[in-house]
C-alpha cells in the first residue's frame, strides 16, 4: 500500500502545519515525495544546510566526521583528541570498525589519547602540551606509523597553531604529524568533518613515499575506499573482490594503515564504496595519479552481481570470466537465504533515515527480501546524493533531507512502517512506540552487512527483527481484546 | 574565481565539479574543443556560463582550474 506522489505530498504539508511559518518555509525544501525521473535534485531539494535552531537534528559535528569516521579506523596512526576528554572518550570504538593486530603495540585504533584540556589550557594556550604529548606516545608507542591531532572546539576557538607544533614534532619524531582542523563548530554537519580529514590525508600523507617505487605492482590491484570495516564489513566484500583474481593494496580506512594508503597510487582502479565521506580524496586520487574511481554496491545480491560485472569490465577476460564464477558460486547459497526469509519478510513497508550513502545502497538488499522502501532520508547528505537517489527509490516515496525528530516521528505515526532502519538516537522512541527497529549505522551491533556472507546476516537481523514475537505484547494483557472473558475466568 | 575540477564522466561527456558547493554539472557548450586550442566560455546544462583561460593543447583530464563566472 504505497502512496502516490500526491498523497505523499499532502502528508508532507499536513506535518508542516505545526511549525511556525518561517520554519515551515524553510523545512518545506528539505522535504519531497520521489519522482524516478529526475536526473538533478538541486530544484527540488535543499541539503546540507544548517538545522534550524529549536528543531531536534540527529547531525553529528566536524570532529564526528574528521576523527569518528575518516581518521579513525586507520589502525597504526596515533589519534589524539586535542581538547576536552569527552570528545575522544564518547567516539572510542563505539563504530566497531574491526581491526588486526596487538592494542597498543602496532594498532591504536581502539584506543584513546586525549590532551585532557583544563582550564590553564584554554587561558594559556595547549600548544606546549601537544608537543610534549606528541613526543610522549612517540616513547611509549614506538611502532606508530604516524601522529594525527584532531581539533575539538577550543582549539578553534583560542587559535592554537598546531600546524606548527605538528610541523616541529614531525622533524623530532621523524614521522608524519598531521594537524587536522575538525573544530566541531565548522559546518553544518560531520559531513565537512570528512572534507576536512580527506584534506588532511592529501596534504600531509598521500604524496610522502611518492618517489620509493620499491613496491611491485600489478595489472590486478585495486583499492578499497570508503569502507570502515563495521562489523567486518571490508572483510567480506575484499574476499569477493580476491575471489575475483584481483589485488586489494589498499583498505581506506577501515581495517587500513598509512603504508597502505600511501601505496594507493600503485592501483589500477579505486573501488568507491561510501561516496558521501572519501570521494574527494577518489577525485583526488584520479587526478593526481591517474586512478580512476568507481563507485560501487555489496549490499544484496542483485547488487553485488552487478557490482562485480561492473568492476570486472574495467580489466581483462580472465577477470570477467572470474566475475562470472564467482556470482554463479554464490548465488545457489543466496537463493537459498532468499527462499528462507522471503516468505517471512515479503511485503513489509521500511522507512530509512541514515547518514550519508546507506538510504541508497541498501534499499537493494531490501528488496531482494521483497520488502519495500516507503521512506528514505539522509543526515547529511549532498546533493549529489540526491541524484543517485531518485533512480533507486520507487515513485511516490517520502525523502526527507535533516528530518527532525518530531518530523520523523509524525511521519512514522502516520506510515505506519513495519521497520524502520536509522541510529541509535531515534532507536528507544521508535522502540517505545511499537515499531521494529534496527541500527543501520552500527548494524545494531551485529553484521558485516556487506558482501555475499554479509547479506546472510542481514536477512537473518531483519527477519529476528520484524517476526520478533515481542512486538505482539506491546499492549498490557489486561488491556488486550477479550480481557474480560479472562477476568470472568479468573 | 571558483576551483573547478574537470574530468570526463561515464558516458564521456566533460563534467564540472565545484567541491565546496556540490556544483556537478555536464558541459553543454566549450567555444574551443580542441584540437589545438582548449577552453574558452563553457556553458553548463544548469544554464551557468564560466570562463576557462585556454590551453594550447587539450589538457590531460581530471584537472583542477581556476575559472571566471561570466
Amino acid at each position: 500500500m504505497s502512496m502516490n506522489r500526491q498523497e505523499t505530498e499532502q502528508l508532507i504539508q499536513e506535518v508542516l502545519e505545526v511549525y511556525p511559518e518561517a520554519t515551515g518555509k524553510q523545512r518545506a525544501k528539505h522535504l519531497m515525495a520521489n519522482d524516478p525521473t529526475l536526473e538533478k535534485s538541486n530544484k527540488c531539494i535543499v541539503a546540507n544546510k544548517k538545522a534550524l535552531p529549536g528543531v531536534m537534528t540527529a547531525r553529528g559535528c566536524a570532529y564526528a566526521g574528521a576523527k569518528g569516521v575518516v581518521w579513525g579506523p586507520v589502525k597504526d596512526v596515533v589519534n589524539i583528541s586535542h581538547g576536552p576528554v569527552g570528545c575522544g572518550q564518547f567516539s572510542r570504538a563505539g563504530r566497531r570498525n574491526y581491526i588486526t593486530g596487538h592494542s597498543g603495540v602496532n594498532v591504536f585504533a581502539d584506543m584513546n589519547f586525549t590532551s585532557d584540556f583544563q582550564e590553564k589550557d584554554v587561558v594559556f594556550g595547549g600548544d606546549k602540551k601537544l608537543a610534549k604529548i606528541i613526543a610522549e606516545i612517540d616513547t611509549l608507542f614506538p611502532l606508530a606509523k604516524g601522529v594525527t591531532v584532531q581539533s575539538e572546539c577550543p582549539i578553534g576557538l583560542i587559535g592554537d597553531d598546531i600546524e606548527a607544533v605538528a610541523k616541529k614534532s614531525a622533524k623530532e619524531i621523524g614521522k608524519p604529524v598531521v594537524p587536522v582542523r575538525c573544530e566541531g563548530f565548522r559546518g553544518v554537519s560531520q559531513s565537512l568533518g570528512h572534507h576536512v580529514a580527506n584534506d588532511s590525508l592529501r596534504d600531509w600523507i598521500l604524496h610522502n613515499r611518492d618517489d620509493d617505487n620499491s613496491f611491485e605492482s600489478t595489472p590486478y590491484d585495486v583499492a578499497i575506499t570508503g569502507d570502515y570495516n563495521i562489523g567486518g564489513d571490508a572483510w567480506s566484500s575484499r574476499v569477493l573482490i580476491e575471489e575475483m583474481g584481483l589485488r586489494v593494496i589498499a583498505q581506506w580506512s577501515g581495517d587500513g594503515s598509512i603504508p597502505e594508503m600511501q601505496t594507493t597510487r600503485h592501483a589500477k582502479l579505486n573501488l568507491l564504496h561510501c561516496y558521501r565521506s572519501m570521494n574527494y580524496i577518489s577525485r583526488h586520487l584520479e587526478e593526481k595519479y591517474g586512478i580512476p574511481y568507481l563507485e560501487y554496491n555489496f549490499f544484496g545480491p542483485t547488487q553485488i552481481a552487478a557490482s562485480l560485472r561492473k568492476i570486472a569490465a574495467h580489466f581483462d577476460d580472465t577477470i570477467k570470466a572470474n566475475a562470472e564464477r564467482v556470482i554463479a558460486r554464490h548465488q545457489p547459497m543466496q537463493d537459498a537465504i532468499i527462499a528462507k526469509y522471503r516468505p517471512r519478510l515479503e511485503g513489509k513497508r521500511v522507512m530509512l533515515f541514515v547518514g550519508g550513502l546507506r538510504p541508497r545502497h541498501v534499499i537493494g538488499a531490501y528488496e531482494d527480501l521483497g520488502m519495500e522502501i516507503i521512506g528514505a532520508g539522509y543526515e547529511f547528505a549532498h546533493n549529489d546524493d540526491y541524484d543517485r537517489t531518485f533512480k533507486e527509490l520507487q515513485d511516490g516515496a517520502l525523502i526527507y533531507d535533516d528530518a527532525t525528530s518530531f518530523e520523523l516521528e509524525a511521519f512514522v505515526e502516520r506510515l505506519k512502517p513495519d521497520l524502520i532502519g536509522s541510529g541509535i538516537k531515534e532507536k528507544y522512541v521508535f522502540h517505545k512506540m511499537g515499531i521494529p527497529f534496527r541500527q543501520m549505522h552500527s548494524w545494531d551491533y551485529s553484521g558485516p552487512y556487506h558482501g555475499y556472507d554479509g547479506f546472510a546476516v542481514f536477512a537473518r537481523d531483519m527477519d529476528m527483527t520484524i517476526n520478533n514475537p515481542c512486538w505482539k505484547n506491546m499492549q498490557a494483557p489486561w488491556k488486550r481484546a477479550g480481557a474480560e472473558t479472562l477476568q470472568q475466568v479468573a | 574565481m571558483p576551483n573547478v575540477m574537470l574530468r570526463n564522466n561515464a558516458a564521456g561527456e566533460l563534467t564540472f565539479y565545484i567541491t565546496k558547493k556540490d556544483h556537478e554539472e555536464t558541459v553543454v557548450a566549450l567555444e574551443h574543443a580542441g584540437p589545438g586550442t582548449w577552453g574558452g566560455e563553457m556553458e553548463l546544462s544548469d544554464g551557468s556560463r564560466f570562463y576557462l583561460e585556454p590551453f594550447a593543447q587539450p589538457p590531460k583530464l581530471p584537472l583542477t582550474v581556476r575559472v571566471k563566472r561570466l
